[in-house]
C-alpha cells in the first residue's frame, strides 16, 4: 500500500477542515442534502486518497447512505462540491458516476432476482458485449479474486454472500478507481467477511481506493487507513482508526457512552420447565426463492434467552412465520406453547396461550403504518386483553387503550412528536421500541423476536436488549432470531445456528465462540468443527 | 372446407394475439394497462374512418396504430408521470375509449367499409389444401406471426429486452443502476397501445369491414387474460390465442349443426378451454413466478 497517500489523515480526532491534497482521488466539500425539514447531510467534508481504504462510520440514520447515494448520483445534493482528481464534477446520475470511475456495492442489493448472474452484470455495463462474453469475463475475474461464481445461476436461488459476490464482480468489471461498499459484512459469516477483507486488501495493492461504510468498529480498525465519522448528518471528526480504540470510535459515533447490557448467568436453567417446545418442524418452500425448513427441534425454557444466528435467507423468516402462526403446521404437536399443542392455532390463538411475537419488518408487519400507536396496540391485543380494552357489547374502551399506550411509551422511552402519532411518523428505532414494549407490556410467558434491533441506534438497541433479558429473568422463555452476532453473544444463554433450513443444537454461551458459530453459519457439521477450521 | 375452417380460426385469433403481445411487453416492463379494450376500439374506429375517407385500407391500418399509441400515451402520462393508480386509470381508459369511439363513429354506422384484401401469389396460393392457408391470407395475419417471434427474440435475446425485463423485475434496482425506468415504461406502454390499435384496425378492416359500436366486444379483456395465463411468454400467448380462436369457431359450427347443448354453454367453451389449457401449461409454479414481472402494477417514484 502506498504509504504517502495516508498523510492527510493524522492521528486522533482532527477538525473537519482538511487541506486540499494533490494525491486525493475524491474530495467532498460542504455537501448538503435536505429531505423536507430533515438535514440528512449537513455540510459534509470527506477526502479519499488514491489507494486508500477509507471508512465512513456512523450509526443508522447518521446520513452515511445519503452521502454515498449523492456520490453515486442516485441522489442530487442540495449544495456543496464534489471534486474528482482535483476537478469539480457534477454527478447527476449513476451512469455519470460509472463513467468517472466510481463503482458501488449496495447494502440492500440492487440485483434482479428473476435474472441470471450474467444478465445482472450485463445490465450495469453500457457496452453491447454479448452475454456469453460477459459471463466468461465475469467467471474469469471471479476466480482470479477467489470469489467463485456461476454466471448462469438465477440470482433468486443464491445465498446473500453469493449475491454480494455478483455485486462486487459487477463493480470490478467496470474497472472503477473508487469502490463504495455499503455495510458489506452485515450479511456475511465471519469467514466470508475474512474473504472479503482479502479481496479489499488486494484491490488496495492494485491502487484502487475504497470507501468502506460500516458500524462495525473492529473491522474498520483492522483494515482502514482513514476514517470519517458522522453523527446526525454532520461529520464529527476525521481520524486514523488504527490509532483509536473501539471504545473511542464508538464514543465518536454515538456522542456519549452507550449503557452496557448486563446479563447475569443463571444456574439450573436446564431443569426449568420448557415453555416453548418445537419438535420436527418442517415446511415446504412457499415461493421458488424461499428456504424449506427441515426437521427443526428446540426447547426454550423458563428464564432463558435462546439466540438463533444465521446468514440472512437461511430459513429464519420461514421459521418465524411457522412459530408465530403466520404459517400453520400440519401437525399441531410440532409447536407446543406452555404444554399446549399450538401448531394448528392462529396467531391470536397462540397469543391467547401467553406467547408474543415481534416480526422483522416493522412497518406493514409489526405495525400498520398509517394507524396511530394506540390503534396499533389495540390491533395486536384486542383478543388477549379483551377484558381491559373491550366494554359491554364489544365497544372499544378508548381510555384504557390510551392509558396503556402512554404507559408503554414511557416505559420504553419512545420519542415521538404529538401524543399519539401514526406509526409511520416514528423513526425506526423508536417504533421498534414501541412494538417490543407493546408485547412486553403483556408480560408474555413466551416471547419470539425476529431481528430485535435491526436498523436501531445503539442507545435504543441497548434498551431493547436489556428489557428482553429482564423478561427472561422474570421467568419467561425468550427466543431471539438475529443476524447480529455481537447482539446474540451479548444477550443469549445459548446460541443455535440456522443454515439452509436446518437448526443446529444450541451451544451454551460459555462454549460458543465466534469461530464455532461462524463455521456453523457457513454450513459446517457441528461435529467436525475443528476439522474444517484447518481448511479455512 | 377444412382449410376454410383453419383460416377462420386464424382470423379470430389474430386480433387477440396482437393485442396480447402488446400488453405482454407493457406488463414485462412492470406496468399493468387494463385499457386494452379501450385502445382497441379506438383503433377500430379510426382505422375504419381513415380507410373510408381516403379509400386506402393501408392508411387505415397506419391510423389505427398511431391512434392506439397516442391513446396509450394518455395512460402513460397519468400513471407514469402523475403516478395515478394503474388499475383505476386502465379501467377509465377502457370506458373513455368505448364512449369516445361511439361518438366518433356515429356517422359511420351502417356504411360499407374498405376491406384490406388477402394476398395472392400466383402459383403458391393455388396449391391445393394449404395454398390459401400459407400464401393467401391478409397481411396482418403474417405480421402477427412475425411479431410473436420478434417479441420473443427482443425480450430474451437482446440487451434492450433485458433492460426492459429488469425494469419490470425491480424498478428500484434498475433506477440505482442508472436505467431510465420511466422512459422505458413510456416506450413499452406506447408499443402496447400501437398493438392494441392495430388489433382494433384488424377488426374493422379485415374481420368485418364495417363500424359497429363497441365492436371489440370484450376481446381486449381476453387478450389481458391470455397474457397472465400464458405466464408472460410470447409463444404461449400464440398458443392461447389460437386455442381460443379454434374453440370459438368450433362451437359456432356445433351450434349450426344443432347439437343439443344450450348455446350459452357452448359460447362459454372458448373461455373455459383456454383457461384450463393455459393453467395446465403453467402449473410449474417456479417457472411462472420467475416469469411474473415482480414490479407489475407498482407505482415508481424515483427519489432525487
Amino acid at each position: 500500500m502506498p504509504a504517502g497517500n495516508r498523510k492527510n489523515i493524522t492521528g486522533g480526532v482532527v477538525q473537519t477542515t482538511l487541506e486540499p491534497s494533490g494525491a486525493s482521488l475524491l474530495e467532498v466539500r460542504g455537501l448538503t442534502k435536505i429531505f423536507g425539514t430533515l438535514k440528512a447531510c449537513d455540510s459534509v467534508d470527506l477526502t479519499i486518497g488514491k489507494g486508500e481504504i477509507h471508512a465512513l462510520l456512523g450509526e443508522n440514520g447518521a446520513g452515511k447512505s445519503t452521502l454515498v447515494k449523492m456520490l453515486f448520483g442516485s441522489l442530487e445534493p442540495y449544495s456543496g462540491e464534489i471534486r474528482w482528481n482535483g476537478e469539480a464534477v457534477k454527478i447527476s446520475s449513476p451512469s455519470i458516476a460509472k463513467k468517472l470511475g466510481i463503482g458501488m456495492v449496495f447494502q440492500h442489493f440492487s440485483l434482479f432476482e428473476a435474472l441470471s448472474a450474467a444478465e445482472n452484470i450485463a445490465l450495469s455495463l453500457d457496452d453491447k458485449t454479448p452475454i456469453g462474453t460477459i459471463a466468461a469475463k465475469a467467471q474469469a475475474l471471479s476466480y482470479s479474486y477467489g470469489l467463485p461464481l456461476d454466471p448462469y445461476s438465477m440470482v433468486g436461488d443464491l445465498s446473500v454472500g453469493e449475491r454480494q459476490r455478483i455485486e462486487i464482480i459487477r463493480c470490478l468489471l467496470q474497472t472503477p478507481d473508487l469502490i463504495i461498499l455499503d455495510e458489506p459484512t452485515s450479511v456475511l459469516t465471519p469467514q466470508e467477511a475474512d474473504k472479503l477483507f482479502e479481496t479489499l486488501e488486494r484491490l488496495r495493492s492494485e491502487g484502487k481506493s475504497i470507501l468502506y461504510i460500516s458500524h462495525r468498529l473492529e473491522e474498520v480498525k483492522r483494515m482502514c487507513d482513514g476514517a470519517t465519522v458522522m453523527r446526525h448528518g454532520k461529520v464529527v471528526g476525521h481520524c486514523d482508526p488504527r490509532q483509536e480504540t473501539a471504545a473511542s470510535l464508538a464514543r465518536m459515533m454515538v456522542g456519549n457512552e452507550v449503557q452496557a447490557v448486563v446479563r447475569e448467568p443463571v444456574e439450573g436453567m436446564d431443569k426449568a420447565e420448557p415453555l416453548l417446545e418445537i419438535r420436527g418442524l418442517a415446511r415446504k418452500p412457499a415461493t421458488p426463492f424461499s428456504t424449506p425448513l427441515r426437521d427443526i427441534s428446540l426447547d426454550v425454557r423458563a428464564g432463558e434467552v435462546i439466540g438463533i444466528a444465521g446468514v440472512a435467507g437461511n430459513g429464519q423468516g420461514e421459521f418465524f412465520e411457522a412459530v408465530s402462526g403466520e404459517a400453520m403446521q400440519e401437525d399441531g404437536a410440532t409447536i407446543r406453547i406452555r404444554g399446549n399443542d399450538a401448531g394448528r392455532l392462529s396467531i391470536t390463538g397462540r397469543r391467547m396461550l401467553g406467547a408474543a411475537f415481534v416480526p422483522e419488518e416493522r412497518l406493514g408487519h409489526g405495525a400498520a403504518p398509517r394507524m396511530k400507536l394506540s390503534e396499533n396496540l389495540f390491533l395486536s391485543r384486542y383478543a388477549t386483553d379483551a377484558k381491559a380494552f373491550l366494554g359491554a357489547g364489544g365497544l372499544v374502551k378508548e381510555g384504557a387503550i390510551d392509558t396503556a399506550t402512554q404507559r408503554i411509551i414511557e416505559e420504553m422511552d419512545v420519542r415521538k412528536s404529538g401524543r399519539d402519532p401514526e406509526a409511520a411518523a416514528l423513526s425506526g428505532g423508536n417504533l421498534q421500541k414501541f412494538i417490543v414494549g407493546r408485547e412486553l407490556d403483556r408480560r408474555p410467558t413466551v416471547m419470539v423476536v425476529n431481528q430485535p434491533t435491526w436498523g436501531v441506534d445503539a442507545g435504543a438497541a441497548a434498551k431493547i436488549r436489556q428489557s428482553l433479558i429482564e423478561l427472561a429473568r422474570s421467568g419467561s422463555a425468550v427466543l431471539i432470531i438475529s443476524q447480529d452476532l455481537d447482539e446474540l453473544f451479548e444477550i443469549s444463554d445459548a446460541i443455535a445456528v440456522m443454515h439452509n433450513g436446518h437448526l443446529s443444537k444450541p451451544l451454551p454461551i460459555a462454549e460458543a465462540t465466534l469461530e464455532k458459530i461462524g463455521l456453523l453459519m457457513g454450513g459446517a457439521e457441528p461435529g467436525h468443527a475443528d476439522h474444517s477450521m484447518e481448511a479455512v | 372446407m377444412f382449410e376454410q375452417i383453419i383460416i377462420t380460426i386464424a382470423t379470430a385469433a389474430t386480433p387477440l394475439l396482437i393485442a396480447a403481445l402488446g400488453e405482454l411487453v407493457v406488463e414485462r416492463s412492470g406496468v399493468l394497462n387494463l385499457g386494452v379494450e379501450g385502445m382497441m376500439v379506438m383503433g377500430a374506429v379510426s382505422g375504419f374512418a381513415v380507410a373510408l375517407t381516403t379509400g386506402s385500407p393501408w392508411l387505415g391500418v397506419l391510423a389505427a396504430i398511431i391512434v392506439g399509441a397516442l391513446f396509450s400515451l394518455l395512460f402513460g402520462f397519468l400513471t407514469l408521470t402523475l403516478v395515478t393508480n394503474q388499475v383505476a386509470t386502465g379501467l377509465a381508459l377502457t370506458l373513455l375509449g368505448i364512449g369516445l369511439s361511439g361518438m366518433i363513429g356515429e356517422s359511420f354506422v351502417g356504411q360499407p367499409g374498405v376491406k384490406l384484401g388477402q394476398i395472392y401469389i400466383p402459383g403458391l396460393t393455388d396449391i391445393p389444401l394449404v395454398g390459401r392457408l400459407f400464401f393467401g391470407q391478409d397481411p396482418i395475419f403474417y405480421l402477427s406471426i412475425l411479431l410473436t417471434f420478434a417479441v420473443a427474440w427482443f425480450l430474451f435475446r437482446t440487451r434492450a429486452g433485458l433492460t426492459l425485463r429488469s425494469v419490470g423485475d425491480n424498478h428500484t434496482s434498475a433506477h440505482a443502476l442508472g436505467i431510465n425506468v420511466i422512459g422505458i415504461r413510456y416506450l413499452a406502454v406506447m408499443f402496447g397501445g400501437a398493438c392494441a390499435g392495430l388489433a382494433g384496425g384488424f377488426l374493422s378492416l379485415v374481420y368485418t369491414p364495417q363500424w359497429i359500436e363497441n365492436m371489440s366486444a370484450g376481446r381486449g379483456w381476453i387478450a389481458l387474460a391470455l397474457v397472465v395465463f400464458a405466464s408472460w411468454r410470447p409463444l404461449r400467448v400464440l398458443a392461447g390465442a389460437y386455442l381460443f380462436g379454434a374453440v370459438s369457431i368450433g362451437q359456432l359450427h356445433a351450434q349450426a349443426l344443432g347439437i343439443g347443448i344450450p348455446s350459452q354453454l357452448l359460447s362459454s367453451l372458448p373461455y373455459l378451454a383456454t383457461i384450463v389449457v393455459l393453467v395446465l401449461i403453467s402449473r410449474n409454479r417456479r417457472l411462472t413466478l420467475i416469469n411474473t414481472p415482480a414490479s407489475l402494477g407498482r407505482p415508481f417514484v424515483p427519489d432525487r
